[in-house]
């Protein structure tokens, strides 16, 4: 029987700030993702054929670069933009320079997200809008965001919980946060109860978000 | 006055240019009067053209040759603010109701005022309840639409259409998705508010008995073209296109 009161006073606070830290790193990259992928998937909404403000040109471009963005693997675009991630960052190693490859790696994935949200709103209900004589930017606010809503908060979910992966991932290059513990203590050093104990604590995160987010979803969906 | 005059509508397959064995021919030379404070149908099958040629008159759609002019003014030729300012003179109701799922039923009627101004005043809102009593739904102006039947959202949808004090009420088969009572309470509405503001409306529908209840004048549509029209006592007395005789049901069903 392990000694459960000698394993919190070794790894405590480690695991502690693990969590802090991987906490701080799937939010705010996830927060700021957001901002640029909502952009992203409204413009890819609305310049997609048949859209609002068709414009194939816009939106072949900017469909490439989401694809490009979406195409490398997290741990190798984590490597390969380290140079910029040390111009915006000044980092490249712990939360403050994981944030920047994080939101590189997560605002197109949010950009698709959000698109196929506003997608599964009615065509009839944009319709309706139009014909009511609103402008785009007030489609976009007033029906197409608000209606998406529910679909969008779902995909907040999906997001957070990719993005709690891509840190684990970035453990492995310093980033700090619970999968760098991981990888430090738990395989390089052998200490199967701290793996054990990131492993249930990557877990109950997973269930927290899924949980809260499927909560607010259904507060805010009124269909 | 609505006239429409040489309309014609190409829908070229996606990916390719111009007109080609391939494109669809939706509209073909299209040429129909509607006059003021008309009930005017316009039925046909499906796919015979009745949504786009309706999609036309508020510019949903734009008709790739002829015009359609609107007392006087050809409406095609508008674009951005001015188009914004026609559509508010063109209401519109569809056959799912086209509510906002997200907003209540007062929201709903009140979102022509926010696409006009920008805001909601005071004001609005009394006048949105205003028309919500009109409708029979006054009680119902803090639900949402999901809570209400099929006809109740049809008539928010209607309330809607009214909120802006159109000359024009489009009607995409606005009962299509409603059993008969409902159908019934929707016409006589219609009908009601046709004879009370003297608004016009253009219902588009695939069923006879839409326009023997509520019809002044019709229009038969088939495969892009008009094949017949006149006023509907005429037309349902002597139909001389086959696809009006297939619509009235005066054909062997089983030939």
């Amino acid at each position: 029987m392990p000694d459960i009161a000698a394993f919190i006073d070794q790894f405590g606070a480690l695991l502690a700030q693990g969590t802090v830290d991987t906490l701080i790193m799937v939010f705010l990259s996830t927060g700021i993702a957001y901002v640029f992928g909502i952009l992203l998937g409204v413009i890819l909404h609305l310049t997609a054929p048949g859209g609002l403000r068709p414009a194939p040109v816009v939106n072949a471009v900017l469909g490439w670069i989401v694809n490009i963005g979406r195409s490398l693997p997290f741990i190798i675009l984590l490597v390969a933009i380290m140079p910029v991630t040390m111009l915006v960052a000044h980092a490249t190693t712990g939360v403050q320079g994981v944030v920047f490859p994080l939101v590189v790696a997560t605002a197109p994935f949010v950009a698709r997200m959000v698109e196929q949200s506003l997608a599964e709103v009615p065509r009839e209900v944009v319709e309706a809008t139009e014909a009511c004589g609103a402008s785009v930017p007030r489609i976009v606010f007033s029906a197409l965001l608000p209606e998406a809503l529910p679909s969008i908060v779902r995909g907040v979910a999906v997001t957070l919980i990719a993005v709690l992966g891509y840190t684990a991932i970035a453990g492995a290059v310093g980033a700090g946060g619970l999968g760098d513990i991981a990888i430090r203590y738990g395989y390089y050093r052998y200490e199967d109860q701290v793996m054990i104990v990131t492993v249930v604590l990557l877990v109950i995160l997973v269930q927290v978000i899924q949980s809260v987010c499927n909560l607010i979803a259904r507060k805010v969906d009124h269909r | 006055m609505i006239s429409i005059q040489h309309v014609s509508k190409t829908f070229s397959p996606v990916g390719h240019r111009g007109a080609d064995a391939t494109a669809v021919h939706a509209l073909n030379d299209i040429n129909l009067e509607i006059a003021d404070g008309d009930i005017f149908g316009i039925i046909g099958m499906s796919g015979a053209g009745k949504s786009t040629l309706v999609r036309t008159i508020n510019l949903l759609e734009r008709p790739t040759e002829g015009r359609v002019v609107v007392d006087g003014q050809d409406v095609t030729q508008l674009a951005g603010a001015d188009l914004r300012a026609y559509r508010r003179r063109v209401a519109m109701i569809f056959q799912n109701f086209g509510l906002l799922a997200q907003k209540t039923v007062l929201a709903n009627v009140c979102f022509p005022f926010l696409a006009a101004a920008g805001k909601v005043t005071e004001a609005d809102r009394e006048r949105a309840l205003g028309l919500l009593e009109r409708v029979g739904l006054k009680e119902k102006a803090n639900a949402y639409p999901s809570q209400l039947s099929g006809g109740q959202q049809q008539r928010v949808a209607i309330a809607r259409a009214l909120a802006c004090d159109p000359e024009v009420i489009l009607c995409d088969e606005a009962t299509s998705a409603l059993d008969p009572k409902s159908t019934n309470t929707i016409l006589k509405l219609l009908r009601d508010i046709n004879r009370e503001t003297h608004v016009t409306l253009v219902v588009i529908t695939h069923s006879m008995d839409v326009v023997e209840k509520i019809c002044k004048n019709v229009a038969v549509l088939e495969n892009g073209r008009v094949v017949e029209q006149g006023p509907v006592e005429r037309v349902f007395e002597a139909p001389s296109a086959q696809a009006t005789r297939v619509l009235l049901g005066r054909v062997d069903w089983d030939a």
